[in-house]
């Protein structure tokens, strides 16, 4: 039980901060190359983006989740069912972003995140 | 059209940064935390494990690396869409797999070589797809 309540922190966690990061970052302009000035200048702007420390929290949760699930269970147990956040994930920039998810790209979610199980379970 | 392939080529090499970075990273904490032990989940031994993991170099090492991984994560979703980058980050676990296979002579089992071909078709199918497919809310500027 606690495995799966952590579980669900570290998927909804780190989808949930990736989505705000995600919108931040959108709405932060992205740097006009891909110098390590430019980049700078970018991380300066992103940081004052009210969505990006909206995320941070957030991802911050999903790390701690993953490290107290790492010590309880073994990385191939861990991983392969946070793949189910690939899943999660996806329907998060859809309906939350709007982004355009075609049958091409569903069906590469999927067979990513059951690869990625398959992968992590050894 | 060479738009689109610059976008394509400078999407494709952040990703690639990421996958290095967060491979890295995730290794350091494993073994940071392997050290540490299993965690108590009382005040005390929450406490006890933030001590731990804080003064642990290893975890330092592994929180570098992550963070590399975050900043060209940022980047990238600056321009490219969640729903590609994700999926296409998940290419680090078959670049794993393949490495462990090439310099550490791992012998991996037939369900893992399965999963790495998923993985392989999956982020060719999505990488099939436009990197982005909404507006950016403003051009780019120095």
């Amino acid at each position: 039980m606690r495995v799966i309540l952590a579980l669900a922190v570290l998927i909804l966690g780190s989808t949930g901060g990736e989505i705000a990061i995600t919108h931040g970052m959108k709405t932060t302009r992205e740097p006009a190359r891909l110098r390590p000035l430019a980049l700078l200048r970018f991380l300066g702007r992103a940081v004052q983006n009210g969505w990006f420390w909206a995320g941070v929290p957030l991802m911050a949760l999903s790390f701690y989740s993953l490290l107290v699930l790492l010590s309880w269970e073994p990385i191939s147990l861990v991983i392969p069912a946070s793949a189910l956040s690939y899943v999660v994930g996806t329907f998060g920039a859809k309906y939350l972003l709007g982004e355009q998810v075609s049958a091409l790209r569903w069906a590469g979610v999927v067979l990513v995140c059951a690869g990625v199980a398959l992968v992590a379970a050894g | 059209m060479a738009s689109e392939r610059r976008l394509r080529i400078k999407t494709l090499l952040m990703v690639l940064a990421m996958v290095v970075c967060a491979n890295v990273g995730d290794l350091m904490l494993k073994r940071g935390m392997s050290r540490i032990g299993a965690v108590q989940l009382t005040a005390s031994g929450l406490a006890e494990a933030f001590r731990l993991t804080v003064t642990n170099g290893t975890i330092w090492i592994g929180i570098f690396f992550l963070t590399g991984f975050m900043l060209s994560y940022m980047t990238v979703l600056s321009w490219a869409d969640y729903s590609y980058v994700m999926p296409a980050g998940a290419f680090g676990y078959a670049l794993l797999t393949l490495l462990a296979v090439i310099f550490l002579h791992e012998s991996v089992s037939p369900r893992r070589w399965v999963g790495v071909v998923l993985i392989c078709v999956g982020v060719l199918l999505v990488g099939q797809t436009k990197p982005r497919t909404t507006a950016l809310a403003s051009e780019a500027v120095a």
